[in-house]
């Protein structure tokens, strides 16, 4: 499917902190319906275009166009209304709100009552509306799997269930564009085949077009439709699974060349 | 965590409503009604003294609860929540006196006033926020204190504002008995807007504001609009709270809405609970009842003829302003989660028992 539909497209966007140059003059486009895995070395600007995207950093230059509309000037919050969500490497958590609350908070842009209608719980729709997104809110926390913890506070969770946790409340935003930042890093095997299946499920039940940055090669080319490249803020090599795992640059850069077998296993 | 569900065994819910209920039992629910009918008999019993204090933990919990919002809930910090009382008080005088609109319409709109006033002031908490949000919010509450002292037209200036009873249906609620009433009902209703609004979206995202403000903006929340309708609504509370304290009293004067006063309702929050709805109304009961307890103590010790009496209630004063400095440096060692975690801990306690846990 690739060059048909593109989605999100992403224009020599550059990024500088003071003298320390980000990202320079990266271009990609993702598809309608991909997944699109973003692989490189520590510090070679992944996050920081995952940022730039979701709306954390603004680039100096460059655009970022999502549904042919531009993006540069939009805040975080008009974004995500638009269709963009993400979860990040780091956990994000509400860590003193229960994982429903959490998930719900993802819904924030699809309710309508506010700090007038919302106390007037019972006589205005507010309890009803409440209860309608409580609804699909509880079809995410069935396909996640997470139903026994629905009332714990998410702060006291496992490392894996509070990622998956943070899966749900980007889900729950029913965003076009899913931007996930290294959803299977600190996971053992089991939880990481989990994660897998839970994302190409996203991509092809949910139809969300996902963008991932993940290390571990082995998920990276088991899953991806298409992979860029990144290494010292600038865009080495994009393409096929099969074609970057043969490309002289990436093995160079970030594969190392001596490990080409241990790749081959995973 | 003792957040776990405190449910009795069988008690399964089947619908989403059941599951979203305030109160999470059909006895808590019947006993909270009946606290508040018996509560309704109880001028036909109860001494004028009782229901002075009642009604001061009434005005002054729909405060408390407001700035429980702002710190509690959203993680703001206000040092201007007194003047903001204050600016209630003076503004639902003013609002009836002035337009010749009923009293029990200016309380509300004396209540939305502040809010205006308070998301005002609330400006720099878009931007800054800890130690420096505490600083520009002292600034406010200089800055409306002094507005009182000058404002002629608005507060009487340093006569201070006469303030009509609250009257409905060609009836005064000028006495203790009768305002209890309306203390009660204020009460609950701005106490059940506040659980509600807690359940519902804008609180949520007051939380997930105050939890990770980065990924709060990630999920469609507008960090700026929530900061600002945060002080809003806990403006909104504090204007109601003290538009009824103006009303109870029947004359407004400026100097009670010091530092002190802002000061004291952060008392209230962090010894019941921040982020905590009943723990902002346990946390006022605390503070109203401190003084009086301590002078019942004092009278006790006195009668004893231990020590001498005298001397103790001279320097009454000065014990009170030290028991609510204690007390704060106790709880904030002992039990920082205040109050009402203290009370789930004692729920869970009786539940569980003869096990620890």
């Amino acid at each position: 499917m690739s060059q048909k539909d593109p989605f999100l497209v992403i224009e020599n966007v550059s990024l500088a902190f003071g003298g320390v140059k980000a990202l320079t003059d990266v271009s990609f486009s993702v598809n309608k319906g991909e997944v699109f895995s973003i692989i490189g070395p520590n510090g070679a600007g992944k996050t920081s275009m995952l940022n730039c995207i979701s709306g954390r950093y603004h680039p100096g230059n460059g655009s970022i166009r999502f549904k042919d509309k531009e993006l540069i000037n939009l805040k975080p919050n008009e974004r995500s209304v638009l269709g963009v969500g993400r979860t990040f490497q780091n956990l994000a958590l509400f860590g003193h709100m229960s994982v429903l609350d959490n998930i719900m908070v993802g819904r924030h842009h699809l309710l309508d009552n506010n700090f007038a209608t919302g106390p007037l719980y019972w006589f205005s729709s507010a309890q009803k509306e409440e209860l309608n997104h409580r609804r699909e809110v509880e079809d995410i926390i069935d396909f996640l799997e997470i139903s026994h913890i629905r009332k714990k506070q998410a702060g006291t969770l496992s490392y894996g269930l509070r990622k998956r946790v943070e899966l749900a409340r980007a889900i729950a935003l029913k965003p076009d564009l899913i931007l996930l930042d290294e959803p299977m890093a600190g996971m053992n095997q089991e939880e990481k085949e989990d994660m897998s299946r839970f994302i190409l499920d996203l991509n092809e039940e949910f139809g969300m077009t996902v963008v991932m940055i993940e290390h571990d090669m082995g998920v990276v080319m088991g899953i991806s439709n298409r992979v860029m490249v990144l290494d010292f803020g600038r865009k080495i090599a994009e393409g096929l699974p099969d074609e970057i795992m043969a490309n002289e640059h990436v093995k160079k850069a970030y594969l190392g060349e001596e490990d080409e077998l241990l790749m081959e296993e995973a | 965590m003792i957040t776990l569900s405190m449910r009795p065994c069988g008690d399964f819910r089947t619908t989403y409503k059941a599951d979203t209920r305030i109160f999470e039992t059909r006895f808590i629910l019947l006993l909270t009604i009946m606290t508040v009918v018996a509560l309704c008999f109880a001028p036909l019993f109860l001494d004028a003294y009782y229901l002075t204090l009642f009604i001061q933990v009434s005005y002054l919990g729909i405060a408390a609860l407001g700035l429980n919002i702002l710190v509690g809930f959203t993680g703001q910090i206000s040092l201007g929540h007194g003047a903001f009382f204050g600016f209630g008080a003076f503004a639902s005088a003013w609002i009836s006196n002035s337009f010749a609109i009923p009293v029990w319409l200016s309380i509300p709109l004396a209540g939305v006033l502040t809010m205006a006033v308070g998301m005002m002031f609330g400006l720099p908490a878009a931007r800054i926020k800890g130690l420096y949000l505490a600083i520009a919010t002292l600034s406010a509450q200089f800055i409306i204190e002094d507005f009182f002292a000058r404002a002629d037209w608005f507060s009487g200036g340093s006569y201070g504002a006469a303030a009509d009873p609250v009257s409905l249906f060609g009836m005064d609620f000028d006495s203790d008995q009768s305002f209890f009433y309306i203390a009660l009902f204020a009460l609950v209703f701005m106490y059940l807007w506040g659980t509600n609004l807690m359940r519902s979206r804008d609180g949520r995202a007051f939380v997930a504001v105050r939890d990770h403000y980065l990924s709060a903006e990630i999920m469609g929340i507008n960090l700026t609009w929530y900061r600002l309708l945060s002080f809003g609504v806990s403006s909104f509370y504090a204007g109601i709270g003290g538009a009824l304290y103006g009303h109870y009293l029947g004359f407004v004067s400026a100097e009670g809405f010091t530092l002190m006063m802002s000061v004291q309702f952060l008392a209230m929050i962090i010894i019941g609970g921040l982020g905590s709805v009943q723990g902002a109304l346990l946390g006022t009961i605390f503070i109203v009842l401190l003084p009086e307890v301590l002078e019942a103590t004092v009278s006790l010790i006195g009668s004893t003829g231990l020590m001498d009496a005298g001397t103790l209630v001279e320097n009454l004063a000065y014990f009170k302003e030290m028991a609510v400095g204690l007390v704060i440096i106790l709880f904030l060692i002992f039990e920082p989660d205040g109050l009402a975690h203290r009370w789930k801990q004692i729920k869970s306690y009786w539940k569980f028992y003869p096990f620890a846990y």
